[in-house]
């Protein structure tokens, strides 16, 4: 059907005028409560937010948390110290190895133990991998909320990958419970190290392919640029580090500041921006997935196939089966490892390591025994989630999405 | 002078009449730990925070050990601080005994705001001057403190409501009797 000029004029409004004075003694100024989550995609798990708005502009904002809390520190108590590792690594389920790895360091430094050279740089290739991988869910999924669905398909192909990795490496794909006290499970499955190389080979183009699909995309520039802004001063009051705190302005890396396992070694750069809003919180990512890149070629080149995979330490590394059903000694000490495990002297350690969401820490106190006295997790998405009103307040409702998407946060890590 | 000390010493200038001591640690070469008084606690963290020379501006993290039976006071809260521009941290320690309070530290870092409730909800401390100290993790209705030692850990507990039912059993029924739809009968021949 088409429409007249005459018809199409009839349809355009009139202006609507009032007096000023008078609008204003009827205007309605109340505020609207909106409840988002703990079931909404976009809120990465169970996170619950109250939203006071005031049109579309956010007012306040009280996110509850605690409907992942599974104990995980209480249960810690009861088990041995190589038992404590599958737990920790469910914590924050995106970044499971920097978790074990975070565990395994602090117990170590209360043992003393020096691990070898190859396992440091195994441990170093298995974290930045690590990070790849949660980095990767993270462009997905926050590519995805705010419209470019992509994105999303994109990264979990390249994910998938990383998984494979880790099924060829551990067995496991989500949680390998690879790393240990005293150093890995077991060596390097063969041809394990050249799946790596093929897989560092083909991802930086296809980081490239990612980045003309979003970094200059228009709409995604609208939806990013000047969102959710916070100051550098704001992240170290609020706690936060990481890829958060680095685009805003901070040169703050746990890599660079307190080495551990080897880091210090790499050639690598520490990525950030300045401006604290999400489109820099998305470039820092995504350059820091280039930099890790770097880093796991490092990596690979200094690992040889074959070698050590642990610390020679008969209390804490049960011995090789061969030796369990020759010797005596050694059919002993497989036994005690693995009935009663091993001590730890009594103490207290915290050594961070750099998360894929900034910095994650075990706190872990000994008091001599075979289990751990406490065993906390520092969290960085529970900094990110307490400090969500400093992002959101005074924003538009659709920007909370594009926040939380930036912030990277596992409810998991959070709840714990 | 070990790192601990050199803090000690700055620490000492800014708040006067404070007793600190050094601990060891396994740790100790990267982060010093140093023994608070449970009384002097705000004022150590705004000179911590402040002072020329310390300027630990980051709060990295907080939580608690109990202790119980072993030692007496039996709490540990266990402080992390980072100064991300001199490549420094410190861990600052605070022993408390059962029903004894500590002053919150959220005036000088708010990021402490959610771990001190955590703790309030997992060890049940309570940190004065914090303006909303709820719990965190469990349901509001939650007996007890799950992270004390002398909390049993196979505690089997009924399912209960998050949230209280408002009204009372009549007011519920005369509700569900008002909604209630009725249909129109049809007229009786």
């Amino acid at each position: 059907m088409l429409y007249t000029l005459n018809d199409l004029d009839r349809c355009k409004k009139k202006p609507f005028v009032v007096s000023v004075g008078h609008a204003m003694a009827e205007l309605r100024t109340e505020t609207m409560t909106v409840n988002m989550g703990p079931q909404h995609p976009s809120t990465h798990g169970v996170l619950r937010l109250v939203l006071e708005l005031d049109g579309e502009t956010v007012v306040s904002v009280s996110p509850t948390i605690g409907f992942l809390h599974t104990g995980i520190e209480k249960t810690a108590e009861q088990k041995k110290w190589q038992q404590v590792i599958p737990l920790v690594e469910r914590m924050d389920y995106l970044g499971a190895q920097s978790n074990s790895l975070a565990f395994c360091l602090s117990v170590e430094q209360l043992l003393g133990l020096e691990v070898p050279q190859r396992v440091k740089d195994l441990r170093v290739l298995i974290a930045e991998l690590q990070r790849l991988s949660s980095h990767l869910v993270w462009f997905g999924t926050h590519a995805m909320e705010i419209g470019a669905i992509t994105g999303m398909l994109y990264a979990f192909r390249e994910r998938e990958i990383l998984m494979n990795l880790n099924e060829h490496l551990a067995g496991f794909r989500f949680f390998p419970s690879y790393i240990r006290v005293g150093g890995l499970r077991e060596d390097i499955p063969r041809g394990w190290l050249e799946a790596v190389t093929a897989f560092l080979d083909r991802f930086p183009g296809k980081l490239d392919e990612y980045e003309t699909l979003i970094t200059k995309n228009p709409i995604w520039l609208d939806r990013t640029r000047g969102v959710g802004v916070i100051t550098l001063e704001d992240c170290q009051k609020w706690g936060l580090f990481g890829p958060i705190a680095r685009a805003s302005g901070s040169d703050f890396d746990v890599r660079r500041a307190f080495p551990y396992s080897g880091y210090e070694t790499y050639d690598f750069d520490v990525i950030g921006a300045s401006n604290g809003d999400v489109y820099d919180r998305y470039l820092v990512r995504v350059a820091e997935m280039r930099e890790s890149t770097k880093i796991c070629r490092q990596a690979v080149e200094r690992i040889a196939p074959v070698g050590e995979w642990a610390v020679n330490d008969r209390r804490i590394v049960p011995p090789p089966k061969d030796q369990v059903y020759t010797e005596m000694e050694a059919l002993i000490q497989h036994f005690l490892i693995y009935s009663q495990g091993f001590t730890v002297p009594a103490g207290d350690a915290y050594v961070p390591v750099e998360g894929p969401r900034g910095e994650h820490g075990c706190y872990v106190v000994s008091d001599g025994s075979n289990r751990p006295w406490r065993v906390h997790m520092r969290s960085p998405g529970l900094m990110a989630c307490q400090a969500l009103h400093k992002f959101i307040v005074g924003g538009m409702i659709a920007d909370v999405i594009a926040v939380i998407g930036s912030l990277d946060v596992v409810m998991g890590d959070v709840d714990r | 002078m070990s790192a601990a000390a050199e803090i000690i010493a700055a620490l000492a200038a800014a708040v006067p009449g404070a007793q600190y001591e050094e601990l060891q640690s396994s740790d100790s070469n990267v982060t010093p730990v140093i023994l608070v008084p449970v009384a002097h606690l705000l004022a150590t963290a705004q000179a911590l925070r402040n002072a020329p020379g310390l300027e630990f501006h980051a709060f990295s993290d907080v939580t608690a050990v109990d202790f119980y039976p072993q030692r007496q006071p039996r709490f540990d809260l266990v402080y992390h601080f980072v100064s991300p521009h001199r490549r420094a941290r410190v861990r600052v320690k605070v022993r408390l005994d059962l029903n004894q309070a500590v002053s919150s530290i959220t005036s000088v870092w708010p990021g402490a705001g959610w771990t001190e409730r955590e703790i309030y909800d997992l060890f049940g401390i309570v940190f004065e001057g914090h303006d909303d100290l709820r719990r965190l993790m469990m349901p509001d209705d939650w007996e007890g403190y799950p992270l004390r030692k002398d909390y049993p850990v196979q505690l089997r507990k009924d399912a209960s409501t998050y949230m209280p039912l408002q009204v009372t059993e009549e007011e519920f029924r005369a509700n569900l009797e008002r909604d209630r739809l009725v249909r129109p009968q049809p007229p009786t021949p």
